[in-house]
């Protein structure tokens, strides 16, 4: 049974909020001169006194980061605090050398935001509790027989990503379903990629997400005891983590035991949530400011002038594409969740009098033919002027659509131009009818029996007399009009 | 305003320090003086006035995004208590 029939059969429903960490594409880290993109570098090659807390060293706020911060915020449709500054958080786990994190507390770089998303159910506003700013911390490896930070003998530390830019951005818990959650983080992936900030790579880790989820019986206005997800590190993570998760706290419910408040970790591997064994009283980071930097003051003008320079963002992209080239709303919904995409299809549509039929080219032939390849759009051979030129083709009826798919495959494997193509191939459509109507005669004397059925009646005989020709003529056949001449032939007959 | 011997005990476990039961009791006392000194203060008429949390009256210090050079590995590690090659090495977390 399907997890939303479950939960309405028992009168449950979930609720959702999501805490995201995504890693600024600055050139230097937070707070020192290091390189900031620092994945794929040996260990601890990125490291100074500053990042590594050694004694008698200053932090200094990278000027970048603070604006590219707003900008996300204000994309994020929040309000930008006019004082902002930045907060120790005190904790003993060895991932940061100086037993403290840099970020931020009780003011936050914005708050109060929202973010629309596109579901199979429709649109849904998602707002935004806040978006702030802090440092990354190093990355621990633990060394025993399973490699699990419980069981291990001794860890080791790289603290190349310790004091990396980061941006968290938590949401209000208005998420209700594993699906709403996968397509916020797209919809919210999107637009960090808009904004060149991230190049949010979830696998290199530059892009993750942990989940609060709780059950609640449907229509409650109080929240059950909800659990921390750790670890849902891709879309599909994400989705799956929440319904394992979502159905084990029902089970857990309805079995008249209690959910119990802690902090959990996607099992990929076995596609289970499990407990992740932390020390008690790890929760009070007894915040303070951190006296070592001044607050910020991000004035109005600031404030308006990274405004101006947002670049369209997906959703606005979304209206002007329905208006300006007439698709459907879904269709330019799919088109914008990807940036490269958006462009792909603005330039090809530009080129085309029938934007319509570019855009369903694209969503359909090129999605397909990229997904099998593993490939994206930046990689491709065929281009925008390709897809118009099928699109011509297909409306000037010299190709047939079973045609025009083949002819797409053609070009996307070689990145030949259509029409070249059809040339080469022979593929152009059958136009003259006295050829046409000498294979239909041939099909005709071919099948006797299926000319028989026709007459006495049955009229789904037509259908494998058609297929007849277009097999006979590979497809080049336009089959509505074969279907027309074949009518013609047998009731003058 | 007093801090009893289980919140020392608490904020003593925070700190990762280890207390003997005499200076529990110790600090307890030390600790509940401090804060009945904070208390005093805070009987003063503060109303209008915006909490302070720097003494600097300063505002947006900020650095450029730019790359400097960073310590060697070899010179990032040799503070450290244990190595293993590349890495600073630490006992068990839990």
């Amino acid at each position: 049974m399907s997890l939303e029939k479950l939960l309405k059969e028992k009168g449950y429903e979930a609720v959702i909020g999501l805490e995201i960490h995504t890693e600024l594409q600055t050139n230097s880290k937070m707070f020192c001169g290091c390189p900031a993109r620092v994945f794929g570098l040996e260990p601890n090659t990125a490291v100074c006194p500053i990042c590594l807390g050694l004694p008698g060293t200053l932090p200094v706020p990278n000027q970048k980061a603070v604006e590219w911060t707003v900008k996300i915020a204000l994309a994020l449709n929040c309000k930008i605090n006019e004082f902002s500054q930045f907060h120790r958080k005190n904790y003993f786990y060895p991932d940061m050398p100086k037993n403290y994190q840099i970020s931020q507390y009780d003011y936050p770089i914005g708050v109060n935001g929202y973010l629309e998303i596109e579901t199979s159910k429709g649109q849904k506003r998602i707002r935004i509790h806040r978006v702030h700013l802090e440092e990354d911390t190093g990355k621990l490896v633990h060394v025993g027989r399973t490699g699990r930070i419980s069981e291990a003998e001794y860890s080791l530390i790289d603290f190349n990503r310790a004091g990396v830019p980061l941006v968290e951005i938590v949401t209000e818990a208005d998420i209700e379903t594993p699906e709403e959650a996968k397509v916020f983080m797209q919809t919210l992936r999107s637009v960090l990629l808009t904004l060149e900030v991230s190049d949010c790579n979830m696998e290199e880790g530059s892009l993750r997400c942990d989940a609060n989820v709780s059950i609640r019986p449907k229509g409650s206005t109080s929240f059950g005891t909800k659990t921390e997800i750790k670890n849902l590190n891709s879309f599909r993570a994400l989705e799956k983590g929440l319904e394992y998760e979502i159905k084990r706290q029902l089970e857990t419910v309805l079995s008249g035991k209690k959910v119990v408040q802690e902090t959990r970790h996607w099992d990929d591997a076995n596609k289970r949530t499990v407990t992740l064994r932390t020390k008690e009283e790890a929760h009070d980071y007894r915040y303070f400011p951190e006296p070592d930097m001044v607050p910020m003051e991000i004035s109005t003008q600031i404030v308006e002038k990274i405004r101006s320079e947002l670049p369209e963002l997906p959703f606005e992209k979304k209206k002007r594409f329905i208006r300006e080239y007439s698709i459907k709303e879904k269709d330019a919904g799919i088109l914008v969740s990807d940036k490269e995409m958006a462009e792909f299809f603005e330039e090809a549509a530009r080129l085309s009098n029938n934007p319509q039929a570019v855009a369903n080219i694209i969503l359909s032939e090129l999605l397909y033919h990229l997904n099998e390849s593993d490939v994206w759009f930046s990689d491709i051979r065929i281009t925008p002027k390709h897809i118009s030129d099928l699109v011509n083709l297909l409306e000037s009826g010299k190709i047939s659509s079973k045609i025009a798919k083949e002819v797409f495959a053609e070009a996307f494997k070689t990145g030949k131009n259509p029409e070249e193509i059809v040339r080469e191939r022979g593929l152009e459509q059958i136009s003259d009818d006295t050829m046409l109507e000498s294979i239909i005669y041939e099909v005709l004397n071919e099948n006797p029996q299926a000319v028989k059925d026709f007459k006495e009646g049955k009229k789904q005989a037509i259908g494998f007399l058609v297929g007849q020709v277009m097999k006979k003529t590979q497809g080049k056949a336009n089959p509505q009009m074969v279907n027309e001449k074949i009518l013609e032939i047998l009731s003058n007959n | 305003m007093s801090i009893s011997k289980d919140e020392v005990r608490h904020v003593a476990k925070l700190a990762r320090l280890e207390l003997s039961e005499e200076e529990i009791e110790k600090f307890s006392n030390q600790l509940s003086q401090i804060l009945e000194h904070a208390a005093r203060v805070q009987e003063l008429d503060l109303e209008n006035l915006e909490p302070l949390t720097h003494a600097v009256d300063r505002r947006n210090v900020f650095r450029s995004d730019e790359v400097k050079e960073c310590l060697s590995r070899e010179e990032a590690l040799s503070n450290a208590p244990e190595r293993e090659g590349e890495f600073f090495k630490i006992p068990p977390i839990v």
